[in-house]
Order: C-alpha cells, then sequence, then structure tokens
C-alpha cells in the first residue's frame, strides 16, 4: 500500500505526474473500502484477498491481453460515502478504470450513482464499478444502471436459498426475524416475511423486528423476547459487533435452535462465538471453502493462509471478480474502452474456482451462482480467525434464483 | 409476569454497570467542574488490559490488575495532561478529554488491531444460576451484580467515613481552605482522578466478555454516561445511581416490550392510513419502542435540561 | 510558550482601510487562480471539501470563538440544510426553474429554521447545559435520520442531480471547475457576511456575553438573546454550507449528521484557533489536507491527527492561528527576520525529530499487522526492509539526534522571540 504514496499526493496535489508513468503497463483496479476505523478488518480481508487473486489467478498465468499485470490499488473510505466519492475522483485521475467495492450498500449507493453520472458526463474516462459485496437488492433493481455488476448474491437470492431450506424442514413451525433498522435489515425481513409466505404459510412468523444499528450496547432483553416467543429459529442479517452481540446473547440465554445468519463469520466472529457457535450458528453465502471442491480450490486457500495468516478468503466471490474481470478483458480486446469491458462481462459465463457455474445476468448485471447453508464447525480443513471452527457447506442451492424478476431497465450507450 | 422479574434484573444489570462508569465521572466533574469526555474511554481500556492479562494470568488477575493500570494511567493523564490544560479554561479541558478519546481509540487499534478480542466469562461462572419461566439467569450477571453493589458501598464509606473521604469532600468544595489547612490538594484531585477512572476500568473488566471487546465498544458506550449523570445532577453520586437505574430499565423495557405507534395513535382516535406505505407520516406509524430505546435516554435529557437544568438531585447550576 | 489570549485581537476602527480589504482581496485572487494551478479533478474536489469545511467551521466559530458556545451537534444544522436542498433538486418542476447558485440560500434558511426552533430552548444557559442539549438534539436527529425515511432517506441516504437546475447564463454544472467557482463564490461571500456579523453591534456583545455574561446583563443585554442571534445566524451558515456539500456530492446520508461529524468540526475549528476570525480557516484547509492526502499515505493517519490535536491543545490552545498571531509584534516591528535562524535551529531538527518517530511508529505497526514474509515497506520514497537493524537505527537517530538538537536549542528560541516580540529590544 506505501507504493500509492508517491502517486496519491501527485493526484491530490497535482504535481508528479509523471511518477504513474513507471506503472502505466498495469491494468490497475482502485479498491475502495475502509482499511481503517471499525469496518477496517472486513475492508482489509477483502484487500488481501483482491491482491492474492490477482497475482496468483491473473498474473502468475501470464496477465491479460498482451502480458498486461493487474495491479490493486488501495483506497482508504472510511466507509463514508462522502470521502469515497473523493477516492474516486482521486483514483480516476490517476487513469483508474476499475472500481471494485463492497463494504456498506450506502457507500455502493453514492459509488453506483457517482460513477454513472461521471460516464455520463465524461463519455472519454468511463469506468466501470465491480461491487463485489454490497447486496442492497436496489442496486440491481431500481438503482441498476449499465455499469454496475455485482458478484455477490443479493439479499433476495440469498434469502431465497435460505427459506428453501428451511422450508425442507418440517419441524419449523414459529420464525423469529430480527435485523438492524436500515435498509438492508428491512431488505432481509421483508424477503423473509415473502418468502416464507410462499413455500410454507403454515409457518409462524412470531417476531420481526429491527433494532438501531451500531447502537444497541446489550441484546439481552432481545434474547429474551426471542426465547418469550419460542421459536424454533432466528434469522438475521446483522453484521459486525451487532451479530457477534446478539448471537452470543441469544445463546447465553438459553437459546437452543439455528440462527441463520448472512454475515456470522470471519473478522473475529467466528472465533468469539468458539464452541457455543456449533450446531446453532449458519451462514448463508456462495464459495465453498470446506469441504474444498478441488485441488485447485484448496491450492488457493492454502496459498492466501500462507501470504496473509492473519486474516481469512472469507469473501471467495473476489476471486471470481478477478477471474471475470481478465476473462472480459481479453474478449473485449481493450482495457480502456470500457463499454466494451462492459459489454463484454455482462451475460459471461464462467466456471469458478469455487465449484459453481457463474452466469451474469445481462438484465440487471446481477451474477447467478450456487448458494450454500454453511454450519459453524469444528469440522473443517480451513478454519476461520485461527480458532480451529470455520464454516462447512451443509445444503447447496444450484445456480440460486436464475430466473428472478427485476425492476430493472437498464440504459445501454 | 416473570417476563418482568426477568427485565428487571437485566434492566438492573445494565443500570449497574453504567452506574460503575457514571460513577467515577461525577466524582471527577465534582472535583474539577469538567466532563471528562475520555472516560468511556478508560473503560475499553481496562476490558483491554484484562483481556491481555487473561490470556497470560486468568480472568481473575485481568479483574485485580487491569483496573490499577488504568487507574495509574488516569492519574498520569491528570498529572500531565489535564492540569496543564487547566490554566487555559474549562472549553479547551473538554476539548482535551475529546482529543484523548480519540487518541486513545486508535492506539487501541493500533497495538491489537480492529477485529473484536475473543475475551471470555471465565470456566467458573459459565453456568446459570437459575431460570424465570426458562429464561436462564447466567451467573454472571449475578456476580456483576453484586461486583458493583459492593463498589458502590465501599466507595459510600469512605468518602462519608473515613478521613481521606473526608478531606476528599472538603477539597471538592474548599479546596483553597483544605491547601491552608496543610493538605496537599492537587494530590487528592490526581487520586480521585485515579479512582475515577480505575472504576471505568473495573466496569471495562466485567462488561467485555459480555459485550464484547471491541475498539468501538468506547464510542457505544460514551455519550450515554453523560447523559446519566446530567439526568442524574452533576456531581451527584446518589443521582447518578437514580439516573442510571432509570435509563437501565427504561431502555430494557422498551427493548422487550413491542409498543406500537400505530396502537397509540388508534388509540387516541386517529385512524391507520391506508395503504400505509403512501403516508408522508409512515415512519411515525410503523415505529415501535425497541427503534428508540437507545435514543429514549437523549429525549429524556434534552427534557431535564430544558425543565430542570441541574438535574435530578443536583444542587447547583452548572 | 507564552499563553495566547482567547481574546479576538482586532482593534482596528470600522471603516475602510487597506489593511482590512487587502486579505480578502488577496483571498479573492487566490480562490480564481488556484484551480489553474492544481488542475486536476481530484485536487478541486478537495478544494471543493475545503470551502465547504471553511464555511462550516467559521459558521462554528460563531458559537465556540465569538460567543463562547460549545456544540456538540452542530452538523444537524449543516446536514438538515443539505438534505433540503437535495429535496428541492428532486423536485423536478421547481428545481428546473431554479438557477443552481441561488440554491445555497434555501440550504441557509432551513439551517436558520431549525436552529431558531432548537435555539429557543437550548440557548437559554451557556456551558455545560448548552452543551449537553447540542449534544442530546445531536444524537436525536442523528438517530432520527435513520428512522425518518421519508425525509432523509434511511442509512443510504438521498441523491439527486445538480444539473437538472435551470443553466445559470448557460452553465449546467456538469464539470467540477463550474461547481468549483460556485463554491468558491459562496465562500467569499459568506466569510464576508460572517466577518461584517462579528463587527455589528451583536456580534461585539456576543464577545461581551461569552465574557462576562454578568455585567452583559448590567448593561440592559439578555444574554439569552444575545446567545441566540448567534446562534440563528451560524445555523444559517451551516446550512449554506449544507448545500454546498448537497451541490457538491449529489448525495446526503446519515453521516453528514452524525456525532463523529460534529466532533470533527469542534476539532478542525480548535486545531485553527477559536480566538481569530481566520482561525477556522487555517484549521479547515489543514485538516482537510491531513485527512485526504495523509490518508492516502497512511492507516495510521487518524493517530496522526489524534496527536496533533492534543500537542494543539496543551501547548497552544489559541491553535494555529494563535500561533501566527503570536508573531505579529516581531512583523510590525520588522524584527521578523532576527527569529529566522533560532527558529531554524530548532524546528529544522524538530521535523528531523517527528520524521523519525513517525518512522518508528510507521515500522512497529507494520512489523505487527503487515503479512509475514512482507517484509518490504516504503517510506518517504525509500524502500527497505522492515526486519533489519539499519532503519530502526536511523529512525532513533533521527528521533534522538533531532530532539536533543531542538531542546538544545529551544531556550535560544525563546529569548530571541521575546527580544523580537518585546518593546525594549529584550534588553531587560
Amino acid at each position: 500500500m506505501k507504493n500509492t504514496t508517491m502517486r496519491g499526493l501527485s493526484a491530490a496535489l497535482a504535481v508528479a505526474i509523471s511518477a504513474t508513468a513507471v506503472y502505466a503497463e498495469n491494468i490497475k483496479i482502485a479498491f475502495i473500502d475502509p482499511l481503517s476505523g471499525p469496518f477496517a478488518a472486513t475492508g482489509n480481508q477483502g484487500l488481501a484477498t483482491f491482491k492474492f487473486a490477482a497475482d496468483e489467478l491473473v498474473n502468475k498465468e501470464g496477465g491479460v491481453l498482451d502480458g498486461q499485470n493487474f495491479e490493486i490499488v488501495a483506497f482508504d473510505n472510511k466507509i463514508s460515502p462522502k470521502e469515497s466519492l473523493i477516492q474516486l475522483q482521486v483514483a480516476i485521475d490517476q487513469g483508474i478504470r476499475f472500481i471494485a467495492q463492497g463494504n456498506s450498500s450506502g457507500v455502493a449507493n453514492a459509488l453506483t450513482d457517482a460513477i454513472d453520472k461521471h460516464n455520463r458526463r465524461n463519455p472519454d474516462n468511463q469506468v466501470i464499478f465491480l461491487n463485489y459485496a454490497a447486496v442492497d437488492p436496489a442496486l440491481t433493481n431500481d438503482k441498476c444502471n449499465f455499469w454496475h455488476f455485482r458478484f455477490d448474491a443479493n439479499a433476495d437470492i440469498k434469502m431465497d436459498a435460505l427459506t428453501d431450506v428451511i422450508a425442507a424442514d418440517d419441524g419449523v413451525e414459529k420464525v423469529y426475524i430480527i435485523g438492524q433498522d436500515y435498509s438492508f435489515g428491512k431488505a432481509v425481513a421483508a424477503a423473509a416475511v415473502k418468502f416464507l409466505g410462499e413455500k410454507r404459510p403454515d409457518v409462524e412468523i412470531v417476531g420481526n423486528e429491527l433494532h438501531p444499528i451500531g447502537k444497541v450496547k446489550d441484546f439481552t432483553p432481545y434474547a429474551r423476547k426471542i426465547m418469550a416467543s419460542e421459536a424454533d429459529l432466528v434469522i438475521t442479517g446483522n453484521w459486525g459487533a451487532d451479530m457477534l452481540n446478539l448471537g452470543k446473547s441469544v445463546l447465553e440465554n438459553g437459546f437452543e435452535g439455528p440462527i441463520y445468519t448472512y454475515y456470522g463469520a470471519a473478522d473475529g466472529i467466528t472465533a468469539a462465538f468458539g464452541e457455543s457457535g456449533v450446531g446453532s450458528l449458519r451462514v448463508v453465502g456462495e464459495g465453498q471453502i470446506n469441504p474444498p471442491v478441488s485441488d485447485r480450490a484448496a491450492a488457493f486457500v492454502t496459498g492466501f493462509k500462507e501470504a496473509y495468516p492473519d486474516t481469512d478468503p472469507a469473501q471467495p466471490r473476489i476471486a471470481n471478480v478477478v477471474e471475470m474481470l481478465a476473462k472480459a478483458i481479453n474478449e473485449a480486446g481493450t482495457a480502456t474502452d470500457m463499454a466494451q469491458v462492459a459489454y463484454a462481462l455482462e451475460g459471461m459465463e464462467h466456471d469458478s474456482i469455487w465449484g459453481t457455474k457463474l452466469k451474469m445476468r445481462e438484465i440487471d448485471h446481477q451474477i447467478i451462482q450456487d448458494v450454500h447453508i454453511q454450519a459453524h464447525t469444528d469440522d473443517v480443513q480451513f478454519d476461520y480467525d485461527n480458532s480451529g471452527f470455520g464454516l462447512k457447506a451443509e445444503d447447496t442451492v444450484t445456480m440460486a434464483a436464475a430466473d428472478a424478476a427485476t425492476t430493472c431497465k437498464m440504459k445501454r450507450p | 409476569m416473570e417476563l418482568i422479574a426477568v427485565n428487571l434484573i437485566d434492566g438492573l444489570v445494565t443500570g449497574l454497570l453504567l452506574f460503575m462508569l457514571s460513577a467515577g465521572l461525577t466524582l471527577i466533574f465534582s472535583m474539577m467542574g469538567v466532563l471528562n469526555f475520555a472516560h468511556a474511554s478508560f473503560y475499553m481500556l481496562g476490558a483491554y488490559f484484562a483481556f491481555q492479562i487473561s490470556v497470560f494470568l486468568g480472568f481473575w488477575m485481568g479483574l485485580l490488575i487491569a483496573p490499577v493500570i488504568v487507574g495509574v494511567l488516569g492519574a498520569l493523564v491528570e498529572r500531565y495532561g489535564l492540569r496543564r490544560v487547566h490554566q487555559y479554561g474549562h472549553v479547551p479541558e473538554l476539548i482535551f478529554t475529546f482529543g484523548l478519546a480519540l487518541l486513545i481509540e486508535e492506539l487501541v487499534q493500533f497495538i491489537w488491531g480492529k477485529s473484536a478480542m475473543p475475551y471470555e466469562i471465565p470456566e467458573i461462572l459459565q453456568f446459570t444460576a437459575f431460570s424465570i419461566a426458562g429464561n436462564a439467569i447466567p451467573a454472571y450477571k449475578i456476580f456483576m451484580i453484586f461486583t458493583s453493589v459492593a463498589i458502590f458501598l465501599v466507595l459510600l464509606y469512605i468518602l462519608t467515613r473515613t478521613r481521606v473521604g473526608l478531606i476528599i469532600q472538603a477539597a471538592l468544595s474548599y479546596p483553597k481552605t483544605v491547601e491552608a489547612l496543610g493538605h496537599n490538594v492537587p494530590l487528592v484531585f490526581m487520586g480521585v482522578f485515579g479512582v475515577g477512572t480505575a472504576l471505568a476500568g473495573v466496569a471495562g473488566v466485567i462488561a467485555g466478555p459480555v459485550l464484547s471487546t471491541f475498539p468501538g465498544m468506547a464510542f457505544v458506550l460514551g455519550s450515554i454516561v453523560f447523559v446519566t449523570i446530567v439526568i442524574g445532577g452533576l456531581g451527584s453520586l446518589g443521582g447518578a445511581l437514580v439516573a442510571s437505574l432509570i435509563i437501565g430499565w427504561l431502555t430494557t423495557f422498551s427493548k422487550a416490550y413491542n409498543v406500537r405507534m400505530e396502537d397509540i395513535l388508534n388509540g387516541i382516535g386517529f385512524t391507520t392510513p391506508d395503504p400505509i406505505w403512501d403516508s408522508a407520516w409512515r415512519d411515525l406509524w410503523t415505529l415501535t419502542s425497541p427503534q428508540i430505546a437507545d435514543i429514549l435516554p437523549y429525549i429524556l435529557m434534552v427534557l431535564i435540561l430544558v425543565f430542570r437544568p441541574y438535574g435530578l438531585f443536583g444542587k447547583r447550576q452548572a | 510558550m507564552t499563553q495566547t489570549s482567547q481574546i479576538s485581537a482586532s482593534r482596528q476602527a470600522p471603516g475602510l482601510s487597506l489593511g482590512v480589504v487587502m486579505p480578502w482581496l488577496l483571498s479573492a485572487a487566490a480562490l480564481v487562480l488556484l484551480p489553474m494551478v492544481f488542475t486536476a479533478n481530484s485536487a478541486i474536489t478537495v478544494m471543493n471539501q475545503m470551502a465547504i469545511t471553511i464555511i462550516f467551521a467559521l459558521a462554528y466559530n460563531m458559537l465556540l470563538g465569538q460567543g463562547g458556545m460549545l456544540s456538540f451537534g452542530h452538523a444537524v444544522y449543516m446536514g438538515v440544510g443539505g438534505f433540503a436542498c437535495m429535496h428541492i433538486m428532486n423536485m423536478s418542476d421547481f428545481f428546473a426553474a431554479l438557477p443552481l447558485p441561488v440554491l445555497p440560500i434555501f440550504g441557509g434558511l432551513v439551517g436558520m429554521g431549525l436552529a431558531i426552533v432548537v435555539g429557543s430552548f437550548s440557548t437559554r444557559s451557556s456551558g455545560t447545559v448548552f452543551a449537553m442539549i447540542s449534544l442530546g438534539v445531536g444524537e436525536l436527529i442523528a438517530a432520527c435520520s435513520i428512522i425518518i425515511v421519508v425525509f432523509f432517506g434511511g442509512e443510504e441516504g438521498i441523491s439527486g442531480d445538480r444539473t437538472y437546475g435551470l443553466p445559470f447564463f448557460g452553465i449546467e454544472f456538469l464539470r467540477q471547475i463550474e461547481v468549483y467557482y460556485l463554491t468558491a463564490f459562496w465562500l467569499m461571500l459568506s466569510a464576508l457576511l460572517m466577518f461584517l456579523f462579528s463587527r455589528t453591534p451583536i456580534g461585539r456583545i456576543a464577545n461581551a456575553v461569552r465574557d462576562n455574561p454578568e455585567r452583559a446583563e448590567f448593561l440592559g443585554y439578555s444574554q439569552r438573546w444575545v446567545r441566540f442571534h448567534s446562534f440563528v445566524a451560524s445555523g444559517f451558515f451551516a446550512g449554506v454550507a449544507g448545500a454546498l456539500f448537497a451541490i457538491n456530492y449529489e448525495i446526503l446520508t446519515e453521516e453528514n449528521l452524525n456525532l463523529a461529524t460534529s466532533g470533527e468540526i469542534l476539532l478542525v475549528t480548535f486545531l485553527g484557533g477559536v480566538g481569530f476570525f481566520f482561525g477556522p480557516i487555517i484549521g479547515a484547509i489543514v485538516f482537510t489536507l491531513l485527512r485526504t492526502v495523509l490518508g492516502l499515505e497512511t492507516e495510521l493517519w487518524a493517530l496522526y491527527v489524534g496527536l496533533l490535536f492534543l500537542v494543539t491543545v496543551m501547548y497552544f490552545p489559541g491553535g494555529l492561528a494563535g500561533l501566527l498571531m503570536m508573531h505579529s509584534p516581531a512583523v510590525k516591528m520588522k524584527r521578523l527576520r532576527s527569529l529566522v535562524v533560532p527558529y531554524a535551529k530548532v524546528l529544522v531538527p524538530g521535523a528531523f525529530a517527528i520524521i523519525g518517530a513517525a518512522c518508528l511508529i510507521e515500522m512497529v505497526f507494520h512489523l505487527r499487522h503487515a503479512p509475514p514474509g512482507d517484509h518490504q515497506m516504503t517510506l518517504f520514497w525509500i524502500s527497505f526492509d522492515s526486519h533489519t537493524i539499519l532503519p530502526w537505527t536511523v529512525s532513533a537517530v533521527l528521533l534522538i539526534g533531532g530532539g536533543w538538537l531542538a531542546k538544545r536549542f529551544a531556550p535560544e528560541m525563546a529569548n530571541s522571540y521575546h527580544a523580537a516580540t518585546s518593546l525594549d529590544g529584550g534588553g531587560a
């Protein structure tokens, strides 16, 4: 990251522009995510995965086009929309054409909007937005645009897969839904109500509530309510400290059923749950780490852990981002004409290193892939947080929500 | 009915934890007349130190040693930081503690990184003390209650029944006179500041395992501690206790029961607009008490400041 | 260091003199010329950010510096003003008939409206009660921004498009540079108005109320009304800053309202110096540069900013402006030149000591948090292996040697400072 020092300075103050010339043959991807502050652990983990995937999957294989390498340039957005827009401008000034971001749908909303405007206002230096983790459904529905590509399954798709698994369990009678009070938490709750109503109208939703995001110190009262409702299982979209504290509190106060989560692993969460989460905690997500699907996948994880022992490849889809981008650039035959690359990327089909087929839908730029329900267990080959515990795929929904409807009206240049 | 008892206990735990923080803060306020913004940061330091010690020596040594380290740090901050800034007036003092809070958070991240620490409840306390209608009350909660009550009693005893306590009380009100009587008042101030921060440290040590030990833990609790002592009346130990308990129960109960705004509005004669998502007031109609539970203390504080600026038990105008 | 007084230093008689007008003309010229020097879009974005922060910090200082009111929730006035402007931008019919440069007036009016409501009860007292009410109201509105989705758009905020406004002499504000000149115009206008406000009787009495409320009361001024007027005016300019934010970023989120933003502006203002009108301007420029440029260089930027802030509070309570103004007697007596050598003797080694300390901090951080095997790191354009002894030695020598030299020459610097600034030439 330190080698961005000189270039960052030059861009901000517009001196010594020639310093970037040394790296001119690299294709640069701007990684705009929190690298300092409370969400830095997740940001740094994504950055490490991007760097490793770019080296391992593209650069060591000979690069793209006529041997150009991928280079990941990190920008710290401090998880602030304002700061992200400043960093976006700095990245564009440095001649970077690919923007990767994932943490916080709020930031993703700001970026997709700004990138759309930038591309309309500056047709000769357009950029592409590689959204690798922001899962607010709106990004590929009402707010979709041609330059945005989402490589994660969105909140609706994940819930669709999750409710498939819940519906298959006849023992489930009562479900409790709890989430953070903001767009994503509400999207999760709405999707859960909708899909459960369709698939298992007999299941009773005994609780559906939102709590203030990042403000709850003690989740005990919520845990009491969940206990009092006699729910069989809990669904939550919580992340970060809210996930950890809710889960711990629920388990501590005697809940024994499964807790289905979106983000209940890695970045310290797996280690903190440890033994107590075994048998309860489930995580819905893509990218099967355990058991490894192939030698190649296992080698990727092993190599990653050697390079970055303190973090985990907990967002496996990043490997897909890098591979599919390389493929699109090769197909388009250019890394400068973004419209060509975007056209190559939409509709692309690809075989992921994680064993699933991938398809980037043309109508809304939402990727379709296998979604797994994974259990928190110590029966794993690759653990998280070096804790001995990790995630193991239990159920798989193949090509989840491949024909889901979208409200996206894509405008193409 | 059983649920009420359970929530009473939960609220008591929250309230007492808050009290351990606000007791130190309110003591420091009555002494220096300044709100210590970094108080919650010392609470965080307590948790982190205790975690680090518990890795090597176990939980109980952490409980003993960590608050002492935090107290010494606090005393040093008073001696070499606050005392220097004191000459410039109250606003720079407040701003100093504000900057200190930011710096401590950065330092914690520098040393321990940004993820949560796996700081655990000691195994000897990992059992259910008793159950009320299926709701487990962990033994650790009982331990928290007893620890904080014990600390309160010891504090009360020292302040009202011992010679040191009398000197402190006198120094708070008439520092010049006490100094003239031959007591080292700056030393007393430093001591009180150290003890106050050590109390925050204790709170951190015992709250760390349940509320999780992460760099944002000071920020989450930071401003609510001020709210507590402002509601209770600045400088009043009893007020801090009452306000802590009020806040503890208020937030616990509003989280535990889904009071919906729709029911209230219907009850006083308004009809629900249909369809509700088209209404400009939809956010008001769909409001529930858990959503606003954590901002209730702020509402309470603003109301109290407007109608009774010296707080519930405060004696003088701040 | 000698202690600087918090009291505003301007003693000029009202009326136009070259000394009063010159700084304004120079600033205006600088604002016009800057984008010709720094042409990159990102540089202009940073300058826009600076301009917005300057207006906001000046507005904040109307409370803190001039009125003695410490607010912990001032971001809400800027934020709510900005949100209102965003809604205006989204009212397509109305906005299509409104030239964009007029928009900040609306932002200001909304900010002022909110300030009138809140100020009606919060300005009753100053000091801790005022600070705590501002904290409570700030938290409340920030929390509401998540709950009241209709107005605040929840956590993702609301966005709009500035280019749908009525073209202003053919300018549609598509390009950054056009937005820059709009922002710069409002910066000059707001700064001038705020300066003039501080020169009006009400601005002067605000100073009196800050310094001695009882005496001001005896003179017949209700301290509450004086505070109320300052508060409302400050709300107006905070709203203007919010509107400019809306125009620049075309999005407003909860971030614009929360406690962190409110705290940041306190930091900016105090860093620059609350005692002087131009203090917050310096603070805003320095802070924005630190945040964006230093933020690009190191993950630890917040640590350095925190340290700088604490050092400022402890040793230079007058802020950077106070530090500069300490030398105004030397300038007036034309003795500045005699200070150059003694200052260089302390500051140059001091700078090396700071560089040494920063290197040590960065290397410790690299050692602890970099992936194993990654021993290479780059500091100040030099790449080296952080696991060898040499860089540590060099940094330690820089720190200790620089620190020692600086400390050695410090008394000399202090002496020459006193000599240069005291009337008798330091003969005493």
